[in-house]
């Protein structure tokens, strides 16, 4: 579904990727892990060309994107993105949020959009917030919003981005209840976390992003219990 | 009770004899059209050219590889290098001068002076603006723009329907500081014979030797005229204050 060839990222004179080749099939779930600084967040954000790689070639659904030829507007379309940071729009209500995009791209109208919106905020259990604007909101709240906002265009496949990084402990949880919840339906995904636990419960491979490159990549049982790599093992014995 | 009968006396010379409130009436119209027409083309001006220079940031960062990506790339340096020299040149000349050579050089012999008021207070007045705005752009989160694009919508549509609303928002005080300094520079448009409220003292004044009663009048109604403004934009602020924590 994405397959990514010799992908290279530079930030003026900072080599960020180094050649990165990976293929994500559909209805896989993969879980990046790595260092701060290693590059998984640039990866994952090279994918829907958020950062433009400064070399090599991603395709999505038989396109290459990299390709400046190529609207990258609908390929987004098909890519859901969440963050860290969540980036709700602050000046819109919950439910302005969700169907924002659908309706000004011309998926859907009005009604068809809010319709759509009303039936995601339920559920995730929170269709009395759709008038609320989000600063109301808790973390958690927000994060499973920007998660229905994304979803809400019916993508085919979901990037997260450290999903629960910037939320309270307690919030992490409802968090990953919805993202577990996608990949038990079926949703391709790639998850940039530091969610150990969750990245072996959730992921159908794991890879280890360190300097640039992959350097490790498995089944989560393997992956945890037998890693190879040397950097690896320094890394997941000290946040295991 | 003397200086009674002469304050009265004043006042009778400066508003009553020969209709002379009638001078005051036309400078004051004068005074509100040219600020309110001034603030509309600065305005207008001043959001599209803080929308094109943050336009060619977001470009910046894309690399051209197509030849006409690389043309149009070319041709919009050229378009922010000209509005940035635009910027730099309405901010680094005296608005008077700025005012004299629109009425006597580059629109001499037009024959509405108001209109060339509005004309070359407008322009000054988006130069401030786009830069007001600007910093309000500026101020709006990155992921902002970055949410919306990864949601599939363009850059424009971003631009106008997430990042200029909040942009305006923080821009307000500045933009109502803006509007205030239009309003008080509009008393330079005597200097082309435009009769303003500055003006039309002046002219009393001549007439009647009289100082103290026609500027503190006009220095009143400036000031009036500067409170219902910003207490306008802060009802304005109030309202677009509901998307903040509370």
């Amino acid at each position: 579904m994405i397959e990514v060839k010799n992908l290279k990222k530079e930030f003026e004179g900072l080599q960020v990727l180094n050649g990165i080749d990976y293929k994500v099939e559909k209805g896989e779930k993969i879980v990046i892990i790595g260092p701060s600084g290693s590059g998984k967040s640039t990866f994952l954000r090279c994918l829907n060309l958020l950062e433009e790689p400064t070399g090599g070639e991603i395709w999505f659904d038989g396109v290459d994107i990299t390709d400046p030829k190529n609207d990258i507007n609908k390929m987004r379309q098909k890519m859901g993105m969440v963050f860290q940071h969540f980036n709700l729009f602050p000046h819109m209500t919950v439910l302005n949020n969700i169907t924002f995009a659908p309706t000004h791209l011309k998926l859907q109208t009005k009604a068809e959009a809010t319709e759509n919106a009303m039936r995601l905020l339920k559920r995730i259990g929170l269709e009395d917030k759709a008038n609320e604007y989000p600063n109301r909101l808790s973390g958690g709240q927000k994060q499973r919003i920007a998660i229905v906002r994304s979803l809400a265009m019916n993508p085919e496949v979901m990037l997260f981005d450290e999903p629960t990084s910037a939320l309270d402990p307690e919030m992490v949880g409802e968090v990953l209840d919805l993202i577990r919840e996608l990949a038990k339906e079926g949703m391709t995904m790639v998850i940039v976390t530091h969610e150990m636990g969750f990245a072996r419960e959730v992921g159908t491979k794991v890879l280890f992003i360190d300097e640039g490159v992959i350097k490790e990549e498995n089944t989560p049982k393997e992956f945890f219990e037998h890693p190879q790599n040397p950097r690896l093992k320094e890394f997941l014995s000290k946040v295991l | 009770m003397e200086w009674m009968e002469s304050l009265r006396n004043d006042f009778e010379r400066t508003f009553i004899r020969d209709d002379r409130y009638k001078v005051f009436q036309t400078g004051f119209e004068n005074t509100i059209l040219i600020t309110a027409v001034s603030l509309v083309v600065g305005l207008v001006f001043g959001i599209l050219i803080a929308m094109i220079r943050y336009g060619f940031t977001q470009m910046k960062k894309k690399k051209a590889v197509t030849w006409y990506s690389k043309l149009f790339y070319w041709v919009y340096w050229v378009i922010d290098k000209i509005l940035g020299l635009y910027v730099a040149v309405m901010r680094g000349v005296p608005l008077v001068v700025q005012l004299l050579i629109m009425a006597f050089v580059i629109m001499a012999g037009f024959p509405n002076k108001v209109i060339v008021c509005c004309i070359a207070m407008g322009l000054n007045s988006a130069a401030y603006v786009s830069e007001v705005v600007r910093g309000g752009i500026n101020s709006v989160d990155a992921g902002q723009m970055e949410a919306g694009r990864s949601l599939g919508v363009g850059t424009v549509t971003t631009i106008v329907f997430i990042i200029l609303p909040q942009a305006f928002k923080s821009a307000l005080p500045a933009l109502c500081n803006e509007g205030i300094a239009v309003l008080k520079e509009t008393s330079v448009v005597g200097y082309i014979a435009v009769v303003d409220l500055t003006r039309a003292s002046d002219l009393v004044r001549s007439r009647t030797m009289s100082a103290m009663m026609p500027l503190l009048f006009i220095a009143a109604v400036y000031f009036i005229c500067v409170m219902i403004l910003s207490w306008g934009v802060s009802i304005l602020e109030r309202r677009l204050k509901q998307g903040d924590r509370g």
